[in-house]
């Protein structure tokens, strides 16, 4: 059973601007977003994930996205040295949780960004991380020394796609469905060497978060907007589960940005 | 070249990260040497790299340097020039870093400040407040002059022959030889030289009295004549021998077409430094029409600079001659900037002398009959230099040939003349 960690979106809202998805005066519903979250939530126990909830609080509106709080590997968990100010109250309280749960909490140097999952995703035993937008490349040498695994690089270079899941999902058969134009060349010919078959994702359908999707083995739930990536997935014989994600679209993220797995592999 | 030191770690070829940034550097312009790469054994192990990164630039180094650390390289922070305040006058502290003719530079805070002039055997005089570095000679040095001492925070920029081979300098080594084939090489010196007076370089001509003995001084008249020289240095005996022909159809008495003895022709060189004293000068004696030809003469006519030093056994001296050796280097150093060709023509001492002022970017050529002349040279430092052993009359007549021919050729090459209205 998979366990995931999740954030109330009590004190969600588009506060600030930190992504070209965010408009403030384009704010989230507060009522149509607490009813996709808990739509989120009741799929992921219903596909038998275990959850975990993290107090949501005051002032801090994108601590919802708890992919974004840190990377998890066994009792160990890598905090995440946000970029923005506005998200760096985030922190504490996530380092709070971890060690209340008898986690190990380590913390890298603050002027190392890094921001958690939402730019380091394992793909069998390689962790792909993702840089330049938030997260920086001297970050993932540490991850691969802390961890000891191999730690694939790979640049972002459109705005829109600013963190690796917002355009990568790894599958558990060792492949992953990505949006290519995401990546520099060198960054797809690094996806393309290490990853086993690769599905693309279409622009329209990565614009609708298609890539933001959560994966419990043979189970995606991923954004609504995305049927062409939910036929060649269920040709690879995985069952998705499409949900309407619009209000957290707003603020850059979906399903996947609003859960953190614990463990990450 | 401007250049700095990166460091790289990860998993850097997995990532395709390292094959990134050598792209990045190249495709801006730039270029590296990878000074030291270990490879991970495991497929966990990260790899680690140094490069060394140069640019044209400072502005564009900047930019790579900024570009190249979004990819995870770190520069490898040299440490600052170390500087210590001259004691005295004229005298460097203890342990000051001695030039050689490349392109130096130090490092003051953040930036590499190039030492100008590049010229060997000197001390690096630095001004931080103007971020100014400057090759002096003992005889600039002033008490608490700050100098650079050590050999922390300098990089020397090694010269090197071009890849491309295009030119005489590119293709030949220095080794001397009279075997060579000449006109070729001669050939090949003329285009250069044609080169560099059209790329608004300036040709600095080094010359011996040979020149004149020889019977070569009407060729270099032609080449002054044609602009192809804008600095002449020089001693006594060259400008005295020239005017002794001016004035008496002789070079140390002898008749130069004729190869005869003139009588009395001993008196002829003292006569004509005579004449050159009491008229105020070589200039004034071309201006007031005493001098109406030779070397000295079409120098002043056509504007080069001039520059004679004086020694110990000159007659007169010619009032021009600077007689104060260490004053005489200072207005040979004050005339180099902007120098691309020297040609240093039968004299061993103002050869070695100017070759010692020179930076090894310039393109010099020493022709001497004597082949230890030209390996002096070279092994004082001057190795840029390529020798060619031969007469200066036979050498200077081709070399005059082949830059009027090329000059035909190239007023051919301009098309047809144009017919007025």
């Amino acid at each position: 059973m998979r366990v995931l960690l999740l954030c109330p979106p009590d004190h969600y809202g588009i506060e600030y601007e930190i992504n070209p998805w965010m408009h403030r005066g384009r704010d989230a519903m507060p009522e149509v977003a607490r009813a996709q979250w808990k739509g989120l939530r009741d799929k992921l126990e219903e596909l038998d994930a275990r959850i975990e909830l993290v107090a949501p609080q005051p002032g801090l509106p994108d601590m919802v996205f708890t992919a974004n709080a840190g990377l998890v590997a066994g009792q160990r968990f890598i905090r995440s040295s946000f970029r923005y100010k506005e998200r760096r109250g985030e922190a504490a309280h996530f380092q709070r949780w971890f060690e209340e749960h008898g986690y190990e909490v380590i913390a890298l140097p603050p002027e190392l960004f890094f921001e958690g999952e939402g730019d380091a995703l394992f793909c069998g035993d390689v962790l792909f991380c993702g840089y330049r937008f938030r997260s920086e490349i001297r970050s993932h040498r540490r991850l691969a020394e802390i961890l000891g695994c191999l730690a694939v690089s790979v640049e972002l270079v459109d705005e829109r796609f600013y963190h690796l899941d917002t355009c990568f999902c790894p599958l558990p058969d060792g492949g992953a469905f990505w949006f290519p134009g995401a990546f520099d060349e060198y960054g797809q010919r690094a996806i393309r060497d290490h990853c086993g078959s690769l599905i693309e994702v279409r622009l329209d359908e990565a614009l609708c978060f298609g890539s933001n999707a959560v994966v419990l083995d043979r189970d995606i739930v991923v954004p609504e907007g995305c049927p062409r990536l939910v036929e060649a997935l269920g040709g690879r014989g995985y069952r998705c589960h499409a949900l309407p994600m619009t209000e957290f679209i707003k603020a850059g993220g979906a399903c996947k940005c609003l859960t953190l797995y614990l463990p990450a592999k | 070249m401007f250049v700095e030191e990166i460091e790289l770690s990860g998993h850097i070829l997995d990532s395709l990260i390292l094959p990134k940034i050598l792209d990045e550097i190249l495709s801006r312009g730039g270029n590296f040497r990878i000074l030291e790469i270990q490879v991970g054994k495991q497929r966990t192990d990260l790899t680690r790299t140094r490069i060394e990164v140069s640019g044209p630039t400072p502005e564009m180094m900047d930019d790579l340097i900024r570009r190249l650390r979004q990819h995870g390289a770190e520069v490898v922070r040299e440490s600052a020039v170390e500087l210590a305040p001259a004691p005295a006058d004229g005298v460097f502290p203890p342990d000051f870093y001695v030039t050689t003719n490349q392109q130096t530079y130090v490092r003051l805070g953040e930036k590499w400040i190039e030492v100008r002039p590049a010229s060997m055997d000197c001390g690096i005089a630095v001004d931080p407040d103007q971020e100014r570095a400057t090759a002096v000679k003992f005889c600039e040095v002033r008490e608490g002059m700050r100098i650079a001492v050590g050999h922390g925070g300098i990089r020397v920029v090694p010269w090197q022959r071009p890849m491309d081979r295009r030119g005489v300098f590119d293709f030949m080594a220095s080794n001397v030889s009279s075997e060579k084939p000449k006109s070729a090489i001669i050939r090949e010196l003329a285009q250069e030289i044609r080169r560099a007076k059209e790329a608004g370089g300036k040709i600095l001509v080094v010359a011996g009295p040979a020149v004149v003995h020889t019977g070569a001084g009407e060729h270099l008249e032609k080449m002054i004549e044609q602009g192809y020289v804008h600095i002449l240095f020089s001693g006594n005996a060259l400008a005295a021998h020239d005017i002794e022909q001016a004035l008496y159809g002789t070079s140390l008495g002898v008749y130069v077409r004729e190869g005869s003895l003139a009588e009395n022709g001993h008196e002829n060189h003292m006569r004509a430094i005579n004449a050159m004293r009491a008229a105020g000068g070589i200039r004034r004696a071309v201006e007031c029409g005493l001098l109406r030809r030779g070397v000295m003469q079409k120098c002043v006519r056509h504007g080069v600079d001039i520059v004679l030093a004086g020694s110990i056994r000159d007659d007169g001296p010619l009032p021009e001659v600077i007689t104060d050796v260490v004053e005489a280097q200072k207005a040979m150093r004050a005339r180099l900037e902007g120098v691309t060709v020297a040609l240093l023509m039968g004299t061993m001492l103002h050869s070695i002398a100017v070759g010692n002022l020179l930076s090894a970017s310039v393109k010099s050529i020493c022709v001497d009959i004597n082949p230890a002349v030209v390996t002096k040279l070279a092994d004082r430092g001057t190795f840029q230099a390529l020798g060619l052993v031969t007469d200066i009359e036979p050498f200077l007549r081709e070399l005059t040939g082949f830059l009027t021919e090329g000059s035909k050729e190239t007023s051919t090459d301009a098309g047809p003349p144009t017919v007025p209205a």
